[in-house]
């Protein structure tokens, strides 16, 4: 072997060892193309729905290893899973769903009514901490006549009744261990759970659906975000569930490597006022803050060109949503005004509850700057989420906060004057009501744009922004939600083309 | 020395002991309530009260207190409010990956700051000598999470050569996997621990170096390297032993900003999340295992000097 030669092959060899080196260092010890790694920062605290688990069990689990009777797809709509189908008495108050047939558990189970009836009483159960809890109130009973037909009658009309529903996982009811198992009858079976570190989803052979498309994935969990960041680039992680914080975009932004996709979030991040004390308690008060303040300029500061303004508390993706931006403009002149003509014209000063994670420190900081051009001082008061959950939520001793709030449909809110913000419209608190009882979703659907209309005439909170729901893969992967509403992220789809 | 023995253990089972009862009351001193990690901004009073009963807060703190040292008395940690999961096994789990992460980095860093040490002492007066000595300043006023960032910038994203973070799903299984994955927090450990041991380890030798015992050595006949050999490094060791059982105890602790920052499921990111969650057994947990794993390292540190310096051991255990 001549010189020239030998180095090459020399030099061959090294990148040959560089290389096997670079695709050991992936934590994937399979074969690439039949696992889908994720990666996210929200590890589920357990694995149950019923018991606190927080939002990353939702995200791993909601429709790829839990199924409800209807889903909540992508684009708001809400669509039947494992109900093959319903009727509702012509009071509205009897529910008849037949269940799909064919259907079993990932323990091989077949699925029955019972399990239904035990899953939905799971929601309604003493220590349940389920979000829907409070909304089944209406339930009066939950008949079983035979294995494939649940009827649920109500007390009162709840045309919410089946959206409901779809936040109300299908468990075998003899699942012993909701917590720390799973048995539920989606695509993916929960292979295993590394505390602090990943869980692992595989495709179920049992599925009474289409297959997934990807054999297994992988949630891989972050404490850090540049971390996370860093796991994307190094082709660690295929795809990051939701982008957190924009300045770790731009490496991606340019890069064909990538897609960034833009899609809307349902949370909502709001300058809570107590509508209870003064001088919130005046509509005017409120107004004028709401006009001193350029939610254009939060905005970009915050997410640069993502994100979208909202003039009320309802995001795209819910049915009853309507452009409000325009109904408390940016407009410190108007400002000034309302504040004279509530009695203010030399301005007041009041304390700000700012839970101290991002991005509410630095949304206070410009709240202050706007407010203090039209004469209002802020007094910025940092406080742990912890805090913020006892003080502001449970205690109601706050005159003003910042928080953000995530749920999609959830300006029924306004019509219950209990809530920690303390607005109080009888005439909100009615057409909630209305809409609640109505026979039709249209009839829904009028009712509820009249409270967002309302409640942005009367400022109830200042919405200053919608979250982008920022979603990066690599962009040979296809097939992933880019909305991810309430923090549900369905993978069946998901495959590398 | 067996009294002393006798004596030290006493003192490690005493201080163990009174630990374990500020860990519990510190915590329960602390503000804020365990149950709100389980609540949602729509939970109902009931749902609040439900939660505060999963996590055992509406019991009075002395039952809490007898309740786990009874459990602690029959080897177990717990359960974990938030998940449910017992807490022994997943601090097993998690050593698994912080126990190697920090001998890994101490025996690097002791290799490294032995030498430099050594070096920058005997040549004090070159060029490298004084390039180690400001390099070793400079490592100790670095923080620990902007070396890490700084490596995976360069070997992880920029050469593709090392992983930027994360640790195999099925551990040890393949070591040299596992140890690929260990290499960047290691090297970041090392780098950082190294700068603070290199100063000791110099000015330790410098002592040594202008003790009258290495003279009187010397005068008598001894070789520099042999006189070294055999009496200036016990004298050496026995300050930078003390500062070895320092450094390893404060890896161990530290491990939450690099496991942070690598993505690494140890017993610091573990801490983490638990104090986030107001997750007191796994907080209890962690603190035990570290208190524990601290203070039989300032143990054997101990022993270790009075092995290597007899006249410690006469004076400290009453010329016996």
């Amino acid at each position: 072997m001549n010189k020239p030669i030998a180095f090459v092959a020399l030099g061959l060899a090294a990148s040959l060892a560089l290389a096997g080196c670079a695709s050991g260092a992936s934590t994937d010890s399979s074969s690439a193309s039949s696992t889908v790694e994720i990666g996210s920062l929200y590890e589920p605290q357990n694995l149950s729905n019923v018991a606190g688990g927080g939002q990353g069990v939702t995200e791993a689990f909601n429709g790829n290893v839990y199924e409800g009777l209807f889903k909540l797809a992508d684009d708001g709509s809400v669509e039947p899973l494992l109900a093959e189908s319903n009727t509702v008495s012509d009071d509205g108050l009897t529910y008849t769903f037949t269940l799909k047939s064919g259907v079993t558990f990932h323990s091989g189970k077949e699925l029955t009514s019972a399990d239904v009836k035990a899953s939905i009483e799971a929601v309604l159960a003493e220590d349940s901490q389920s979000a829907r809890k409070s909304s089944f109130g209406t339930i009066a009973g939950i008949e079983t006549p035979d294995d494939a037909t649940v009827v649920v009658t109500l007390e009162e009309r709840s045309i919410s009744f089946i959206y409901n529903l779809s936040y109300v996982w299908i468990i075998n009811a003899d699942a012993t261990d909701g917590e720390t198992t799973e048995d539920g009858t989606g695509p993916y079976t929960l292979g295993e759970w590394k505390r602090g570190s990943s869980l692992s989803l595989e495709a179920f052979d049992g599925y009474w659906g289409d297959a997934p498309a990807t054999d297994e994935v992988v949630f891989n969990y972050f404490t850090d975000a540049t971390a996370l960041s860093n796991a994307l680039l190094t082709d660690q992680v295929d795809i990051v569930t939701s982008v957190q914080s924009p300045d770790a975009l731009t490496q991606f932004a340019d890069n064909a490597d990538y897609v960034v996709s833009d899609g809307d979030s349902t949370t909502k991040e709001i300058l809570v006022f107590n509508d209870r004390v003064a001088p919130f308690d005046n509509v005017s008060v409120r107004k004028a803050i709401y006009s001193a303040i350029d939610t254009e300029k939060l905005l970009n500061s915050i997410w640069g060109d993502y994100g979208t303004l909202i003039g009320s508390m309802v995001p795209p993706t819910d049915p009853w949503y309507e452009d409000l931006t325009q109904v408390n403009p940016y407009d410190p002149a108007l400002s000034e005004q309302l504040l004279a003509d509530a009695g203010f014209a030399d301005g007041f000063e009041f304390t700000l509850d700012t839970p101290s994670y991002d991005p509410h420190p630095v949304v206070a900081e410009f709240v202050k700057s706007e407010l203090a051009k039209v004469g209002i001082t802020v007094t910025i008061n940092t406080i742990s989420s912890d805090e913020w959950y006892t003080k502001v939520y449970k205690a109601q001793d706050f005159t003003a906060t910042l928080q953000e709030h995530v749920n999609d449909r959830d300006v029924v809110w306004y019509g219950n004057p209990d809530f920690y913000w303390g607005y109080n419209n009888p005439e909100v608190t009615a057409l909630v009501d209305q809409a609640e009882a109505s026979a039709t979703t249209d009839e829904q659907t009028a009712a509820l744009k009249q409270v967002n209309e309302q409640i942005a005439e009367d400022a109830a909170s200042v919405w200053l922004y919608l979250y982008p729901q920022i979603v990066v893969a690599a962009s040979d992967l296809t097939g992933y939600p880019v909305n991810g509403l309430n923090s549900q992220f369905f993978v069946y789809d998901i495959a590398r083309s | 020395m067996t009294v002393y023995l006798l004596r030290r253990s006493a003192f490690l089972v005493v201080s163990f002991l009174i630990a374990m009862v500020a860990i519990f009351v510190l915590l329960r001193l602390l503000p804020g309530d365990p149950s709100n990690a389980l609540l949602s901004v729509t939970a109902t009073p009931e749902q609040i009260a439900a939660a505060q009963a999963q996590v055992g807060a509406d019991r009075p703190v002395l039952e809490q207190f007898g309740d786990w040292f009874a459990q602690l008395a029959r080897f177990d940690l717990g359960e974990s409010f938030i998940s449910s999961l017992p807490v022994g096994p997943e601090i097993a789990a998690r050593l698994v990956v912080t126990v190697p992460l920090t001998l890994l980095a101490f025996a690097l860093a002791l290799v490294i700051s032995l030498v430099a040490g050594f070096v920058a002492a005997v040549k004090s007066d070159r060029w490298y000598g004084i390039l180690i000595s400001g390099l070793s300043q400079l490592g100790v006023a670095v923080p620990v999470f902007w070396v890490g960032i700084l490596l995976v910038g360069v070997f992880a994203i920029q050469l593709r050569l090392l992983p930027s973070s994360g640790f195999p799903r099925d551990d040890w299984a393949d070591p040299a996997e596992a140890l690929l994955s260990l290499t960047l927090p290691v090297i970041t450990v090392a780098i950082v621990m190294s700068a603070s041991l290199t100063r000791y380890v110099r000015s330790a030798t410098l002592d040594v170096l202008g003790s009258d015992y290495l003279r009187s050595a010397r005068a008598q006949g001894s070789g520099f390297v042999e006189a070294l050999w055999r009496h200036g490094l016990r004298n050496g060791a026995v300050p930078v032993i003390s500062i070895l059982g320092i450094e390893l105890a404060t890896t161990f602790l530290g491990a939450v900003v690099v496991e942070s920052v690598f993505g690494l499921p140890g017993l610091g990111s573990m801490l983490l999340r638990a104090i986030q969650q107001h997750d007191y057994p796994n907080i209890q947990g962690v603190l035990f295992v570290s208190t524990l794993v601290v203070l039989v390292i300032g143990f054997l540190a101990d022993i270790a000097q009075r092995l290597v310096d007899p006249r410690l051991r006469t004076s400290l255990s009453g010329n016996r």
